[in-house]
């Protein structure tokens, strides 16, 4: 099996046989794909760690890269970015390193002109990457104010089309894998794996390896002081996608994860509500064709600037679902919830009626505590870490002298603190909240919606007959959002199954509203068409 | 299950609902938390960063502190300590200043935390960066000043004065001064323990002369930053009252009286009506003539008319032969009868029914109606009402019959007051009540309106 790998200091000296490069005494010499590199490795080692197929890190992921790293043409290329043109001297020499193939975590470094790196799949074992021909001197002693060989000139770097590499990049890279191999992990699983530390994001950098020294220009792009953004992610990865010429990924199935009835399931369970909602669901997802196999799956080619927010989705269609059901202006699903509760009072056989009202004291209960508990816990956060970055070797005394004072001052105030124990940190899980095995309070799995429906003929509709849309007008600008929320135009109870929704995600309201918008355009379309119709004929009349 | 159809749309709302109050227990939310709790799932693009949760943490350790949780405050100032590490110079050095203020909270109140632990903490705060030297210095000092340790904190202050850093002590001047202050105060405290201690020894040649000596060397050493820090403007109290016993002590009692009228009558400094206390007590000790004494109790007369030193200020007018004090007087009075800390001071009162007495006899009615005239709004309500009667009168009958009389005169014997303690009175005292009423009926001032 191969491994994603690091560079190794001999290699470099025999390197220098070929060029005129000064060794330093401080470490090795590195390139700053090679740190991302080593960032996504331990990435996909945690994504191992978690269950995840180690397919994943071995051919998925490294295929990526290794695509990556031919289409922004820094390695596995004819002409590596860095390449000077009049050493053709480099190019003679080859060295090869297939014995290293045993020894684990050794990256082959050659400059080798023959071979051209394919993206798919190589068998052939000894093949590494071709790293950029070395620099002249004038190009080294700009990369003096980073640790990293071409960290300055990468900062510096415009061309156009090449997509950059960043930390956030990382988990747009992982988020890919885990897409194309319909892993369990939604994007929001993965941030939050990400937050509560299970996956290295922040301070990465201090498991490189000692020799590898980062400070200056590096600090740019290993050090971050902010937890990723959903949308941004997202973003990102339909960028890469589209950067790297991706086919299309693997169909997204009724049988997969990923697929809304899955995820409406899951999230109906983890939200603690009815089981009999799930129909419900796939009707919505039945009728708006959300669904569809070539609706879920992600095509870069030839849908480029698109795929679906899988998670957001299937949150956004249980709360559409309740709007159906209960209608979310702040009345009608108490007035409901009282017959509900006049039927579970006088009959107390069977499944018990779903209670709205119940439902909401306990659910809102712990979402405020657990809101409070995220307060906490990123107030306590500490984003510095124990190896302290410095911007040059005059600032480096200074910030290991502030370091050694702040962890000082940290020792002093542990004794006014009490040792408790450091609670164990959370085991990684899908759900965040569990509610079967929770013997004092209610699950409502079980509970069942026959109060709020309503025969009709044959089949059943829901008592209530009314309903709101989120959105009346969709804007049409340029700009990158769709309809706006304003908390204060909405009911209350309609703000808590957002807010409550959102935190489960750890995504923006308003994200979350814009995807119930979207949801209801395609549910209700005609009446959209009605509407847009409608104030045609009246602009017409006008003029 | 056919969920719905096209039948189910029948009204398309927009809602504008007010925000119905669904019943949840009842919650005290501190605005500055849940404000960032809103905040901060709701941002831009750009994710939580360092900066946000650090001021989070910050407003954690305040919420904590005002609930004195000092446990939990230590938590999390703990993990605040990274702001000293942000790449901005600017935020670095706010972080520490906001590190010293809530450090030195937790420390003080701490159960588990010591003179040893504060002094450590502040000896590290000091040397992290060059600014806050001085003051970190000064407030350890007061600390120890709190604590009891006087010796500490002087060597502490000396240190602190002894510290120069080029520019940056020049520009922390004042700093410098109030420490330079701080210490002269404290070499005062020793020199009065010293002549107490003297005080006790019996005459003893050789012993005494050598204390004394020590003594003398404290006063000039006091002595000379007092001065420096009296000429600054600003409240000096303790260091005034120091400076000025010890210069009565050594029978300067000009440089004492020039020190005295300096700190209460120059311009530049903040109005104190303690600076007029202290002159005024001074001129008293000396046996100054009453014109000066009255004078400058005007002055405080104008700042405070409430102040207590106000019935002797009326004691002295009243002694007066000018007429314009006398009608101070009665001024005077009225003030402090404003105010409602002495709406039960007997003396206050009983003066003031004497004097109206004196006055209405001295036919001045129109000094009594000048100052009744802005007052006959809300003293009725204010002092004289049937509910303050019947308080009055259960609890302090003295006072009760003070103010019935001023009430009669004042308001006329429809009065409540005056009609509600003349009945109680009369079962008691006949005779008095009979004079205050025949008085009252002679002297009021309605009736000499009508007139």
């Amino acid at each position: 099996m191969r491994r994603v790998a690091i560079c190794i200091g001999e290699k470099v000296k025999l390197r220098s046989r070929v060029s005129v490069l000064i060794k330093r005494e401080k470490g090795w010499e590195w390139y700053v794909c090679e740190g991302f590199q080593y960032v996504l490795y331990q990435q996909a080692e945690a994504l191992l760690s978690l269950g995840v197929c180690p397919k994943l890190k071995d051919e998925v992921l490294h295929n990526f890269w290794k695509r990556y790293l031919q289409k922004s043409k820094q390695a596995y290329c004819r002409k590596p970015v860095y390449s000077n043109d009049n050493k053709s001297a480099a190019s003679d020499s080859c060295l090869s390193l297939s014995g290293l193939d045993s020894e684990p975590e050794l990256l082959s470094i050659r400059s080798c002109p023959s071979s051209e790196g394919e993206a798919g799949s190589q068998s052939d074992v000894s093949s590494g990457l071709i790293l950029p021909n070395i620099k002249t001197i004038q190009c080294e002693t700009t990369s003096v104010c980073s640790g990293s060989v071409d960290g300055v000139e990468y900062s510096r770097q415009r061309e156009k089309g090449i997509l950059k590499m960043t930390l956030p990049m990382t988990l747009a890279f992982c988020y890919m894998s885990l897409l194309w191999q319909r892993e369990t992990i939604t994007l929001s699983d993965l941030l939050r794996f990400v937050e509560d530390g299970h996956i290295p994001y922040i301070n990465t950098y201090q498991n490189f390896p000692e020799e590898m020294k980062l400070y200056g220009q590096d600090i740019k792009f290993f050090s971050i002081e902010s937890w990723p953004v959903y949308e941004d992610i997202y973003e990102k990865m339909i960028e890469l996608g589209k950067f790297l010429d991706l086919p299309r990924f693997p169909d997204i199935t009724e049988n997969c994860f990923l697929h809304p009835d899955m995820l409406c399931m899951k999230y109906l369970m983890e939200a603690n509500l009815p089981d009999e909602m799930h129909s419900l669901t796939c009707q919505v997802t039945r009728i708006t064709g959300m669904g569809e196999v070539d609706f879920l799956t992600f095509d870069p080619i030839t849908q480029k600037t698109k795929t679906v927010k899988y998670d957001v989705q299937a949150v956004a269609t249980i709360v559409v679902v309740l709007k159906l059901l209960f209608l979310l202006n702040d009345n009608v699903e108490w007035s409901l919830s009282s017959l509900a509760q006049e039927n579970n009072e006088n009959n107390h056989e069977g499944k018990p009626c779903f209670d709205f009202r119940k439902w909401y004291q306990i659910m809102k209960k712990i979402i405020d505590e657990k809101q409070q508990k995220q307060e906490e816990f990123r107030a306590k956060y500490l984003w510095k870490s124990k190896k302290p970055l410095y911007y040059s070797s005059v600032d480096r005394s200074v910030v290991y002298k502030r370091r050694r004072m702040v962890a000082n001052l940290q020792k002093q105030f542990s004794i006014l603190v009490d040792s408790a124990p450091n609670p164990e940190k959370k085991k990684p899980s899908s759900f965040q909240l569990n509610w079967a095995e929770d013997q004092n309070t209610t699950c409502f799995h079980g509970h069942s919606l026959q109060k709020i429906l309503q025969k009709k003929g044959k089949s059943l509709t829901t008592l209530n007959s009314q309903y709101w849309l989120s959105t009346q007008k969709f804007c049409k600008s340029y700009c990158k959002h769709v309809t706006t929320y304003e908390e204060s135009n909405f009911s209350v109870s309609y703000q808590f199954v957002l807010n409550f929704f959102s935190f489960l995600l750890r995504i923006k309201t308003s994200l979350l509203h814009e995807e119930v918008s979207l949801i209801e355009k395609r549910l209700f379309y005609k009446k959209y068409e009605n509407k847009s119709k409608a104030s045609k004929s009246k602009k017409a009349r006008r003029s | 299950m056919d969920a719905f159809s096209e039948e189910l749309m029948r009204s398309v709302e927009e809602d504008d609902q007010e925000k119905a109050s669904v019943g949840c227990g009842p919650e005290i939310h501190l605005p500055w938390l849940s404000q960032h709790i809103q905040n901060t799932v709701s941002h831009g693009h750009k994710g939580i960063n360092f900066a946000q949760t650090t001021s989070i943490c910050l407003n954690f350790i305040q919420e904590a502190l005002l609930k004195h949780q000092w446990q939990q405050a230590s938590e999390f100032l703990q993990c605040y300590f990274q702001a000293l590490e942000d790449f901005n110079s600017q935020k670095r050095q706010v972080a520490l200043q906001n590190i010293w203020k809530l450090g030195s909270a937790i420390l003080y109140h701490h159960p588990k935390s010591s003179v040893e632990t504060f002094s450590a903490f502040a000896d590290r705060m000091k040397n992290i960066g060059v600014q806050n030297y001085l003051k970190i210095s000064l407030q350890h000092a007061l600390y120890l000043l709190h604590k009891g340790m006087v010796e500490e904190a002087y060597r502490n202050l000396n240190q602190a004065e002894s510290w120069r850093y080029g520019e940056m002590s020049a520009s922390q001047e004042k700093l410098i001064k109030l420490i330079q202050a701080y210490r002269g105060l404290l070499d005062y405290y020793t020199w009065s323990k010293k002549r107490t201690e003297l005080s006790k020894f019996d005459m003893d040649g050789f012993a005494t002369s050598a204390a004394t000596q020590d003594m003398h060397s404290y006063f000039r050493q006091a002595s000379v930053n007092l001065h420096e820090i009296i000429k600054i403007p600003g409240v000096w109290d303790p260091f005034v009252k120091s400076y000025v016993e010890m210069l009565e002590f050594y029978g300067d009692q000009d440089g004492a009286r020039q020190v005295l009228t300096d700190y209460a009558y120059d311009n530049n400094f903040p109005s104190n009506p303690n600076a007029h206390v202290y002159l005024y007590k001074f001129l008293k000790k000396e046996k100054a003539p009453e014109d000066k004494l009255i004078s400058v109790l005007k002055i405080l007369h104008q700042i405070v008319p409430s102040h207590k030193i106000m019935l002797e200020f009326h004691m002295l007018l009243r002694k007066s032969k000018k007429e314009e004090h006398h009608k101070l007087g009665l001024e005077v009075l009225f003030a402090v009868l404003d105010f409602s800390g002495c709406i039960e001071n007997i003396t206050a009162w009983r003066y003031f029914a004497k004097y109206l007495k004196q006055i209405m006899m001295e036919k001045h009615l129109d000094w009594v109606q000048e100052g009744w005239s802005s007052r006959k709004d809300w003293w009725p309500t204010f002092h004289f009402s049937y509910y303050l009667a019947k308080k009055n009168w259960k609890e302090n009958k003295i006072l009760a019959l003070e103010k019935a009389f001023t009430s009669g005169i004042l308001l006329g014997k429809g009065c409540k007051y005056f009609m509600y303690v003349s009945k109680q009175g009369h079962k008691v005292q006949e005779k008095s009540i009979k004079t205050m009423k025949k008085f009252v009926m002679k002297h009021n001032i309605l009736d000499s309106k009508e007139l």
